[in-house]
């Protein structure tokens, strides 16, 4: 053992006193130094944390993290004026169907009550000039048997003329025979 | 040289204590020694990580920056975890007692450096920090009101005073199972690696039978190697959490 001790001090320059191969974390005479330099030490680390290290992590996980909320703000921002836009142009285009629909009504109902006026103005038309004609045809027609009788005379008083020759009946006589046999 | 073969295998050496310059006040010894120097090793490793990793302050952080912020908020979900939103006033004590404890265990872990925290002075020395800011701030802050901490709510009257004894075992013992937790974590699996490791080389000492049955203890130191840098780990954050619900009994003390 103390031949195992004396190459521990190989090590340091100075060399220590051994404490008789006392186990090392037990050696009270190391306490003082140890608590000194853990003082010093650990005292310097948490004031560089403190002071330095954690303000700087925490500083970039808070700028991390309101550069996530804003652009999220941002984000939905553009995301509700982009639903706006979107609603506004559905309600104009509901808007201009409507309208398109009156339209198309209004015109088609106007092109047919101007249609129904022109027809029934043309009926009309047409049945007075229709009445007209069957006043005409009737006229006509009148007129024509009027003039039968007479046309037959006429006929018949040829006829008899060139049957028996030489002279004509009296017109007369003539037309009350073809009067007795029309009847 | 029979001398530094037994050397090589003493387990007990890696925690001895050499001076490096000697300093003495008032006839006590302040020297400067190994596990001085790891201090101030794990400080600066620890300190220029975190200042020089979080140099830049990326917005969108390179892979050291996010090893900072990662630590950063480990830390601080811990705390807010067991002491609310109140604790967050401890958070740099918090946050320094786990980085100093973790990088001092993982420094450590590197073959020939000195364990800081494997030496009871200094784990014991964090447990009275971590207690002592407990019972200030506890009295500071609810003066008598703390007290409540040792009679708790519901507890029958007739029992009161065997509770309360209880109650005030426990909050003495928690410096020493805190700061013993830690050291003998610490001191049991270096002993454990460097025993094992010993034994390789103890029988490859032994010809070509000693080398063949080396295997088995040096899987063994691999895989206990393995196992201490999780405790590394694990007993930094162990004794960060353990801050952590001691602090809360300081701000909240009725429980």
């Amino acid at each position: 053992m103390s031949n195992t001790q004396g190459n521990l001090n190989t090590t340091a320059e100075v060399g220590i006193v051994e404490e008789g191969g006392s186990f090392p974390p037990f050696d009270s005479t190391t306490y003082p130094s140890q608590l000194l330099w853990l003082v010093l030490s650990f005292g310097v680390f948490y004031w560089v944390m403190s002071k330095v290290v954690l303000p700087r992590i925490g500083g970039i996980l808070e700028d991390r993290r309101d550069r996530i909320a804003g652009d999220m703000a941002e984000a939905s921002r553009l995301k509700q004026e982009t639903d706006e836009a979107i609603a506004s142009y559905e309600s104009a285009l509901a808007e201009a169907r409507k309208k398109a629909t009156t339209m198309a009504h209004d015109a088609r109902s106007k092109v047919k009550a101007e249609t129904e006026s022109a027809r029934a103005a043309a009926e009309e038309q047409l049945a007075a000039k229709l009445s007209e004609s069957e006043q005409s045809i009737s006229k006509i027609t009148a007129e024509s048997l009027s003039h039968v009788g007479e046309i037959a005379a006429e006929t018949t008083g040829e006829l008899v003329k060139a049957l028996i020759g030489g002279r004509a009946p009296a017109k007369a006589e003539v037309a009350k025979a073809v009067d007795a046999a029309l009847k | 040289m029979a001398g530094n073969s037994g050397n090589a295998i003493d387990p007990i050496h890696q925690f001895h204590i050499s001076k490096i310059f000697p300093v003495e006040i008032g006839g006590v010894d302040f020297s400067f020694t190994n596990a001085s120097l790891f201090m101030v090793v794990t400080v600066a490793v620890a300190t220029l990580f975190l200042v020089l990793s979080t140099n830049r302050r990326g917005l969108v952080p390179s892979r050291a920056q996010l090893m900072a912020e990662m630590s950063y908020e480990f830390v601080a979900a811990t705390l807010r975890g067991s002491a609310g939103n109140d604790g967050m006033r401890f958070f740099p004590l918090v946050f320094s007692l786990f980085m100093f404890v973790f990088v001092a265990n993982m420094l450590g872990m590197f073959p020939y450096f000195f364990t800081v925290t494997s030496q009871i002075i200094v784990t014991f020395a964090l447990a009275i920090l971590v207690i002592g800011t407990v019972t200030i701030y506890g009295f500071f802050k609810h003066g008598a009101g703390f007290l409540k901490l040792f009679v708790p709510s519901g507890v029958p009257a007739g029992v009161i005073p065997l509770v309360s004894a209880i109650e005030v075992i426990s909050f003495l013992s928690r410096p020493v199972s805190l700061s013993v937790r830690l050291f003998a974590n610490m001191l049991a699996g270096h002993i454990t690696l460097k025993v094992f490791a010993g034994f390789v080389v103890m029988l490859t000492g032994f010809g070509a039978v000693g080398i063949a049955s080396a295997i088995l203890p040096l899987i063994l130191t691999v895989a206990i190697t393995a196992l201490e840098f999780l405790v590394a780990f694990l007993q930094a954050y162990v004794f960060t959490v353990l801050t952590c619900m001691y602090l809360a009994d300081a701000l909240h003390p009725s429980h």
